[in-house]
């Protein structure tokens, strides 16, 4: 009990330090190239809190995490490329001869349309798909693997239908939202300082579930799934909520994912960037939502530092770095760091997460 | 459908049988019979099919005369390599991770990406390819009309003497009743007298022997590219999943089933939507049955 309680306040302290790094520092001493690259590891900050919630608190690791980001990313991405060449049909389509606008594209002229599907289909997709699954009481590592299938359903599916998704280019070359320019240097800057304020509001969504009771419940559940189901609960309810919340989180970076960069492939669908986005939370410890927002910062910014001078060493580096934390680091960073202040009070390893 | 096509329709579906079976046996073993989730097995098939493919650069290079049959050479290799590598694997690294299944695949991912890598570095980004032994190249007519190629009938044939072999050895030999003891129960063989650990690092390299078996036979039909092993990967985890884990009789069901589909919808759909339609019926099956379609009942 002394080291939870202890453990809140650290958090605190990263949660603010966080937020003076990145409304501060990062604006007034990096220039703007950066600040992009910034926003973009934001996106997957946000995808990896609802990871830490998923993986750290349910037990539940996803490997098609991309499945969700990028439904939340084609989503926006089929709104931005209507407006983009408005009256006219976009540009792949002409190239792949679509002759007129399939009707599922039809309700993406409208902007709110757009934003409540993004916040409605994947997190319904998710819960209906997850909630059947979790009742048959497949877990752990089956569900890993299913999902990871079903984003490489998803994948091959954006790829195969070049006419209606773009194909393996996806879909870019986006100007506007509702009117606005969101290719300009100062749109770059209003959405970065937009992020960031979804990032928090996310992050804090996250610390109240883990804080409240229903929290504790899935820590149980991930601990222990047998008794806590002996004791009345409906497990599969609770599983299938948070991995519902993780799923919108995802489905919500992707969004911002295609406003931000200006472009969705399916390359960010499948199963590579769905493991990437594992790696993030993995670094910055699993248990841990600031953790995780550190790991999503840290390990995109050494992925461009990386890939840009030796880009053969990435690869090297990204299967290195999976070894090393889950053979030694299994709760990250944040462990790291807690471990380090408190040798002496407790040895309470990452617990085992099956 | 007229009688020539559907003979070589069908014979098609066989041939993609004994692939899904060669390439999912060494995974059944591994994660049907042992529960460890090893992501980097598509990357010890690459690894087969690399050494193959240098056996015959050496072969062609210096003893040109023995082209004939330095397949065998290659296929013996493939095992040895892949073996060893298994057992290192297991010594140095997969035995720190017996009880932390997601903890295991993550790992055994970034150690695909990390060969992935090394594969780049030392043979390059582009694909590789073995010239095909000459008796190999060509095809059987039994009557005209209907082509059946060497070199799949060869991987017919091969399929089936590694199934034999890895049947007997399983089920007739001392070796194969201390595995299937170990995983059956890992606490009880110990207290036996069963060296549970050597067993583990025996059954692991013998699984990745078999995904090196694999690999070697697939230079026959495709090239080899760094990324080979992530195409294989996913088909196998889907064979031996659908078939059910701990069954070596469902791996073999499920890659009939899954083989005929896939055949059998290429034929009428596109490849892409043919392998979309695969990939929902598998997660709808495991819906249905969870354990797998070929699993028996067992207490959990």
């Amino acid at each position: 009990m002394t080291m939870l309680r202890a453990v809140n306040k650290p958090g605190l302290v990263a949660a603010i330090s966080l937020a003076l790094l990145l409304l501060v520092v990062f604006p007034t001493v990096l220039g703007s190239y950066w600040l992009n690259l910034i926003s973009k590891y934001l996106v997957f900050a946000i995808v990896g809190v609802g990871i830490v919630l998923a993986w750290g608190y349910g037990g539940i690791l996803s490997l098609g995490q991309g499945l969700f980001f990028g439904i939340g990313g084609y989503l926006m991405a089929m709104y931005l490329k209507l407006q983009a060449s408005a009256p006219d049909l976009p540009d792949f389509m002409i190239w792949s001869s679509t002759e007129v606008l399939p009707w599922w594209w039809r309700p993406y002229h409208s902007l709110s349309v757009t934003l409540i599907s993004i916040a409605i289909i994947p997190a319904a997709l998710a819960f209906v798909f997850s909630y059947a699954v979790f009742r048959k009481r497949v877990g752990g590592v089956y569900f890993a693997i299913v999902t990871l299938a079903l984003a490489l359903t998803l994948t091959v599916m954006l790829v195969g239908q070049q006419g209606y998704t773009g194909g393996a280019n996806g879909i870019t070359d986006f100007k506007t939202l509702a009117g606005m320019s969101i290719i300009s240097n100062k749109a770059k800057v209003v959405l970065y300082f937009v992020q960031i304020v979804i990032l928090f509001v996310v992050m804090g969504i996250g610390t109240a579930i883990i804080k409240s009771r229903l929290g504790k419940i899935l820590i149980a559940i991930r601990d222990r799934e047998d008794r806590v189901r002996f004791s009345g609960y409906d497990t599969a309810l609770f599983k299938a909520f948070i991995f519902t919340v993780s799923a919108f989180f995802s489905a919500l970076g992707g969004a911002l994912y295609s406003l931000q960069v200006g472009l969705i492939t399916p390359t960010l669908v499948g199963v590579v960037a769905s493991i990437e986005m594992i790696i993030y939370v993995a670094v910055g410890g699993r248990l841990s939502i600031v953790g995780a927002v550190f790991g999503a910062l840290l390990v995109g910014w050494s992925k461009s530092v990386i890939s840009e001078s030796f880009p053969t060493v990435w690869l090297l580096f990204l299967g290195g770095l999976f070894i090393v934390i889950t053979m030694f680091l299994p709760s990250g960073l944040a462990g790291l760091l807690i471990r380090l202040r408190f040798r002496r009070v407790t040895n309470a390893a990452p617990e085992r997460t099956q | 459908m007229s009688f020539d096509v559907f003979v070589m329709q069908a014979f098609s579906g066989i041939s993609l049988f004994t692939i899904l079976v060669l390439m999912a046996l060494g995974l059944a073993i591994i994660f049907g019979l042992m529960g460890v989730i090893n992501m980097a097995h598509g990357e010890i098939m690459a690894l087969g099919a690399y050494v193959t493919y240098l056996t015959a650069s050496v072969f062609e290079k210096y003893l040109p005369s023995l082209m004939g049959i330095y397949v065998f050479f290659a296929l013996a290799f493939a095992f040895l390599a892949t073996f060893a590598f298994g057992w290192l694997l297991e010594r140095s690294f997969i035995r720190f991770l017996y009880n932390r299944p997601l903890d295991t695949l993550l790992a055994t991912w970034g150690l695909s990406l990390v060969l992935q890598q090394t594969y780049r570095s030392v043979f390059g980004a582009q694909e590789v390819s073995v010239s095909m032994t000459s008796w190999l190249d060509g095809a059987w007519e039994p009557v005209s009309g209907i082509q059946l190629p060497l070199n799949r009938l060869f991987i017919v044939g091969l399929t089936i003497v590694v199934s034999v072999v890895l049947y007997l050895a399983l089920y007739r030999t001392r070796w194969g009743l201390n595995v299937r003891a170990v995983t059956q129960n890992r606490a009880m063989s110990g207290a036996a007298g069963i060296n549970t650990n050597r067993v583990d690092a025996m059954t692991f390299a013998v699984g990745s022997g078999l995904a090196g078996i694999a690999g070697s036979v697939f230079t026959m039909i495709g090239s080899t590219n760094p990324l080979t092993g992530q195409l294989y990967i996913v088909d196998s985890f889907i064979v031996v999943v659908f078939g059910g884990v701990q069954t070596l009789l469902g791996t073999f069901l499920s890659a009939l089933v899954l083989s005929q589909a896939q055949t059998m919808l290429e034929f009428t759909l596109s490849g892409s939507m043919a392998r979309v339609c695969i990939l929902l019926l598998v997660v709808a099956v495991l819906y249905f049955r969870p354990n797998g379609l070929f699993s028996s009942k067992v207490r959990q």
